[in-house]
């Protein structure tokens, strides 16, 4: 029984991880691996989606609802980015990555200012269930879950939709796409808006389990980034088992060393993966079956 | 001019040959009367100014270090580095684990600013040597150089309990370390304190100097070149038998002790040194003091820093909130208008004026 019991918290601890990498990871790993821009502003997406699921929650709307508008706000707001700053940079990534992080400056201290340095959370829904003798936060079980439809659900879309097909053929060949008479431009505008919402999807589902303020956004982005790292360019591919893989590592530190080590447990393995495996897990998952 | 013989005096000349040449703005009398009557200036600017006002200037040049240092990783080697801030404080912190452990006497700040230059270049290179013979290119390198200085300030600020502790030094977390002595000049008699005030001033505008001259002759000698044609075409480099990855690594630590000279001024110039001057918002700043000003000149950088500096604390004094907005706003202005930096526009507008003149 106390083996069991064991077995289920370390289960737990790697499941909440891994929910945690992907579901903050989808919307940065879907702008790079389809635009190649690296949306230093990731952070600040998940911001806005948090403090708009936070509002509309504590306005009278049932959280899921809360959730999704929080989510379509924020992609709009970054359909908008995209329409005005972006576009005029898709051949210049390095300015796309400096002109992110002009908005993310902007964006973090306008809603300082605008909005005070705390705004009031909204507390974890669900309570918790008894295993044993420890208790467990129902709430992040259900994240769990919402980690992999997310994955699912991503696979479907591009894969599996007309949406995707020309979304990936607009990134694999967009002078082709362009010929066959696809609207680039505004496809460019979709799937930016298509990460922005996902970082709003993470701000909203996360915001009953953190405190509100305009620096929120950073205590996602290194684990989003290290994990876009590690999964490498083709983000179908890596983005997945990268996370299994530095979930792993990063639970098994943090309950043999504490917190701290597994942060710095993920940042030794980034280094290393980027030596080892410089395309990393996609470059490598693709090469060994080809 | 060209000789086969290297005697001393030749090789001098040969070095100052390279303070102008094509990897740097500015050339011919009318440049270096200019720059002369701008060190003039500088020079004379503390006989005008009282003390607090000199100090204050003497904390804009200690990061002019780390813009230089990024200019040349940035703009003139072509790997964005995020990151620069995390050689910022690792120096900060050598300086005062070593200072407080050492204490001030014989000059002893003095080795203690080298060593932790020191630290913080070698840390710069392997965290380059990690990167570009792991062949990472463009814009992974900003992220793993800015995953690298968040997990930096993350662990200093859990660092508060007494355990944390080199020799006699605390760390205490999020506050940061403070009470190290600044730097002390060994003196006949009786050694000077160089509190922020003239006579750090004084110092920190001759290193400013020395640098960045020393900067315009490597930046004009082959490595320099090299440099440049990577930027351009890394390929092209590789065919033509030079090292990609050496080249690149060798520019990053540059970079990275540039970063730490500033960060050991730094904490010297203070007496204190925190987390958060490792953190995502300290961080931005230097990208923007470089990308303002004009990131592919070492001149336009360190005038560009100087005047975003200069703004950036007037602005501080109606909140500094709204400071990080306009620099902000800036940062997203410079990129979609002038994406070569504004001082480097203004520059190429006066060098074309007086083109104009002698035709």
């Amino acid at each position: 029984m106390d083996l069991l019991q064991n077995v289920f918290a370390m289960l737990y601890q790697f499941g909440d991880t891994f929910a945690f990498l992907v579901i903050s990871c989808a919307g940065l790993a879907v702008i790079f691996g389809m635009m190649g821009v690296i949306n230093l502003a990731h952070g600040e997406f998940i911001m806005c989606g948090a403090y708009v699921t936070a509002s509309a929650a504590r306005a009278g709307l049932p959280l899921p609802v809360a959730i999704l508008t929080g989510a379509l706000v924020a992609g709009a707001v970054g359909m908008l980015v995209e329409r005005m700053v972006i576009r005029h940079l898709y051949h210049r990534p390095l300015d796309s990555i400096i002109a992110t992080w002009g908005i993310s400056l902007i964006a973090t201290q306008g809603v300082l200012i605008v909005l005070g340095s705390t705004m009031q959370g909204i507390g974890t829904p669900l309570g918790s269930i008894e295993v044993g003798s420890r208790s467990y936060s129902l709430y992040r079980l259900v994240l769990m879950v919402c980690a992999l439809g997310l994955l699912g659900g991503l696979y479907l879309l591009f894969y599996h939709s007309r949406f995707g097909v020309i979304a990936r053929a607009t990134i694999q060949k967009p002078h082709m796409a362009h010929a066959l008479g696809v609207n680039t431009g505004r496809m460019y505008g979709l799937t930016f808006g298509l990460g922005a919402a996902l970082a709003g999807l993470a701000g909203g589902l996360y915001a009953p389990t953190m405190t509100m303020v305009p620096t929120m956004g950073a205590t996602f982005i290194v684990e989003s980034f290290v994990t876009v790292v590690v999964g490498g360019a083709d983000i179908f591919v890596g983005a997945a088992p990268a996370a299994a893989i530095l979930a792993l590592i990063k639970a098994g530190l943090t309950a043999w060393y504490g917190q701290l080590f597994g942060q710095i447990g993920l940042l030794v393995t980034v280094i290393l993966v980027i030596r080892i495996l410089p395309g990393g897990l996609s470059g490598w998952l693709k090469g060994t079956t080809r | 001019m060209i000789s086969s013989e290297t005697t001393p005096r030749s090789r001098t000349r040969s070095l100052l040959a390279r303070l102008e040449g094509p990897q740097t703005m500015g050339r011919g009398p009318a440049f270096w009367i200019a720059a002369a009557v701008a060190i003039a200036a500088a020079a004379a600017y503390p006989l005008t100014a009282d003390a607090w006002t000199v100090g204050n200037a003497a904390y804009f040049l200690i990061w002019t270090f780390m813009a230089m240092g990024l200019g040349v990783v940035w703009g003139y080697a072509g790997a964005l580095s995020f990151g620069q801030t995390a050689f910022f404080g690792l120096a900060g912190y050598a300086y005062g684990v070593i200072t407080l452990n050492l204490g001030a006497a014989y000059g002893l700040t003095l080795v203690a600013l080298v060593l932790a230059v020191a630290i913080g270049g070698l840390f710069a290179l392997v965290i380059g040597y990690f990167m570009f013979y792991g062949r990472i290119q463009g814009v992974f390198i900003g992220i793993v150089t800015l995953s690298v200085t968040l997990v930096l300030e993350t662990f200093m600020a859990q660092t508060a309990g007494p355990q944390w502790r080199i020799g006699e030094a605390r760390l205490n977390g999020f506050n940061g370390m403070s009470g190290m002595p600044p730097l002390t000049l060994p003196w006949v008699g009786e050694d000077i304190a160089l509190y922020p005030g003239p006579s750090l001033y004084y110092l920190l505008l001759g290193l400013v100097v020395i640098c960045y001259l020393g900067l315009r002759i490597m930046l004009n000698s082959s490595f320099g070149n090299v440099l440049v044609a990577i930027r351009e075409n890394p390929h092209r480099v590789g065919m033509l038998g030079y090292d990609v990855r050496l080249y690149q690594t060798l520019a990053f630590a540059i970079g990275g002790a540039f970063a730490a000279l500033s960060g050991a001024l730094y904490t010297a110039w203070g007496q204190y040194i925190t987390p958060s001057s490792m953190g995502l918002t300290s961080a931005a700043l230097p990208i923007i003091w470089v990308a303002v000003g004009g990131r592919r000149d070492i001149t336009a950088t360190l005038i560009g820093t100087i005047v975003v500096l200069a703004g950036f604390q007037s602005l501080t004094i109606y909140g500094s909130q709204y400071a990080l907005v306009v620099m902000g706003a800036l940062l997203l202005v410079t990129v979609l208008v002038a994406p070569q930096g504004l001082v480097v526009g203004a520059m190429t507008f006066l060098g074309r004026i007086f083109k104009k003149d002698k035709s």
